[in-house]
């Protein structure tokens, strides 16, 4: 991620000077503050393609799982920073938050988490850059999550904020998939700082950036609170 | 020929309305689908190589692809349009079909001599094994970018297209055919001008041709 920023300025100060041609495709989709035509346009076909993709979206359609064998080795770290710099949460004092229109808004340790029903998954991961990697997750699935904490599963969206700063939201009807989990482990083992410890979103069925890391808090509802990349131009969907 | 405005019969076009309609849509949502394609790439590429930046549609990857998931459904809409019209009128089996394999062979070393007839309204038979390739290679690169767009929702694209990883290399081979066409198209409308205007204006066909 660091490397597209540098070809975000780079690219800017020449479309700065070599005036509106090249200025014109977008390059202000970046830059929220000074929006024109082509960011409009843009903006309305990306709600317009989040709109497709709930219509494309099925249920009962399960993402592909692979062998043991298939699981890429060693995982490939992937943030907007530098591995050294993931977050490192206490997992002895850790408690998740929840908010919105849930019924029981108490948080939960993770021993607490960890005496709930696991799910295991051995999953395609997706960037939207288009690269992919296979990798092993466990945990709890979010719909029986959201039916234990007594959320309101009518509501439109299920967001996270985490400890590092990055937040994220997904739609209700990809939440309540069977495949989408808050996973505690990775490769059979408690997930790692990099990989988000002590508990992140595991959902097989959208791209990369939508499964938010060391997640600190998690609410329900009708508001769109819409994502670190997302903000930026990122399709809101991202529907794999 | 009827020029007052009656409704006598008027020459036929060379090219009809909806076919110049699509065409140059088509052309503006390709250009789009490359130009940004080329921006998604370079955020993983696949080859040895970059896009020269300048060249590329979208000021960053997430530009790159808000300019590509926007011209995709006019790509889409126009091209199953064009598919509909181009059967259901009988424009393709009149005007791109048969491709004798004989004639290509002689009507393309006639090209090369810069001998290449050009018959008003009729394509010969290097055009036609092009138009016919193109549009192949449309329905390929429709079909494998969907199947990497949807890998679980639309699988079964993912799948025709052997898995998500090779599926990459389909629809990156299918964008570099249609650039390869339209290098060779548009070469050789550089090379026969006057078959430009029809495709703009309609043109009219010559008497007696249909
Ligand atoms: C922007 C540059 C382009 C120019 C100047 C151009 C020009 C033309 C002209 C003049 C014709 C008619 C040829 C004749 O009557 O002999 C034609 C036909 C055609 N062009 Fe293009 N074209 C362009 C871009 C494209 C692109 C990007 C595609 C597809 C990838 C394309 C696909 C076709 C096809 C399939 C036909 C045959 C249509 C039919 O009769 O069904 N063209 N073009």
């Amino acid at each position: 991620m660091k490397q597209l920023d540098l070809n975000r300025r780079k690219l800017l100060s020449r479309a700065l000077a070599l005036g509106a041609i090249t200025a014109l495709p977008g390059c202000n989709y970046e830059d929220p503050a000074h929006p024109d035509v082509a960011d409009w346009f843009l903006h309305k076909m990306s709600a317009f393609n989040d709109e497709m993709q709930a219509l494309l979206f099925n249920p009962n359609t399960l993402a592909p799982t692979f062998s043991p064998g298939m699981i890429t080795n060693p995982p490939r770290f992937n943030a907007f920073y530098d591995m050294s710099q993931a977050p490192v949460v206490d997992p002895a004092t850790y408690a998740l938050e929840l908010g919105g229109q849930i019924q029981d808004k108490q948080s939960w340790t993770l021993a607490a988490l960890r005496a709930l029903p696991q799910e295991g998954q051995i999953t395609r991961f997706v960037c939207v850059e288009g690269w992919r990697v296979i990798g092993q997750w466990s945990g709890v699935p979010l719909g029986y999550f959201l039916h234990r904490i007594g959320a309101d599963v009518t509501c439109k969206y299920v967001s996270f904020k985490c400890a590092d700063g990055y937040y994220s939201s997904i739609d209700m009807a990809s939440a309540l998939h069977p495949q989408t989990i808050l996973a505690l482990d990775f490769l059979n083992a408690p997930l790692t700082a990099p990989f988000g410890a002590p508990v992140r979103l595991r959902i097989p069925t959208k791209l990369g950036f939508k499964n938010p890391k060391s997640i600190m808090q998690l609410a329900v509802s009708n508001v769109y609170t819409g994502g670190y990349w997302e903000d930026q131009g990122y399709n809101w969907f991202s529907g794999s | 020929m009827a020029r007052d405005g009656s409704t006598q019969a008027r020459p036929r076009p060379i090219h009809p309305w909806p076919l110049r309609l699509m065409h140059w849509l088509n052309a503006l949502a390709i250009v789009m689908m490359i130009g940004s394609g080329w921006q998604i790439y370079n955020a993983a590429p696949l080859f040895n190589f970059s896009i020269p930046e300048t060249l590329t549609i979208g000021a960053w990857l997430g530009a790159g692809i808000a300019w590509h998931l926007a011209f995709l459904w006019l790509l889409l809409a126009n091209g199953l349009a064009y598919l509909i019209w181009g059967f259901a009128s009988g424009h393709f089996k009149q005007k791109l079909w048969p491709i004798l394999p004989g004639q290509v062979m002689r009507e393309f070393i006639a090209a090369l001599r810069f001998k290449l007839p050009h018959q008003k309204g009729v394509y010969n038979a290097v055009q036609k094994l092009l138009y016919v390739g193109v549009i192949f290679a449309g329905l390929v690169v429709v079909i494998s970018g969907l199947g990497i767009w949807k890998p679980v929702q639309l699988w079964f694209f993912t799948d025709l297209c052997g898995g998500y990883y090779i599926a990459r290399y389909v629809h990156f081979f299918a964008m570099a055919s249609i650039v390869a066409f339209m290098a060779v198209h548009i070469l050789l409308v550089l090379m026969v001008p006057r078959v430009l205007p029809p495709m703009i204006t309609g043109g009219e066909m010559p008497e007696g041709q249909s």
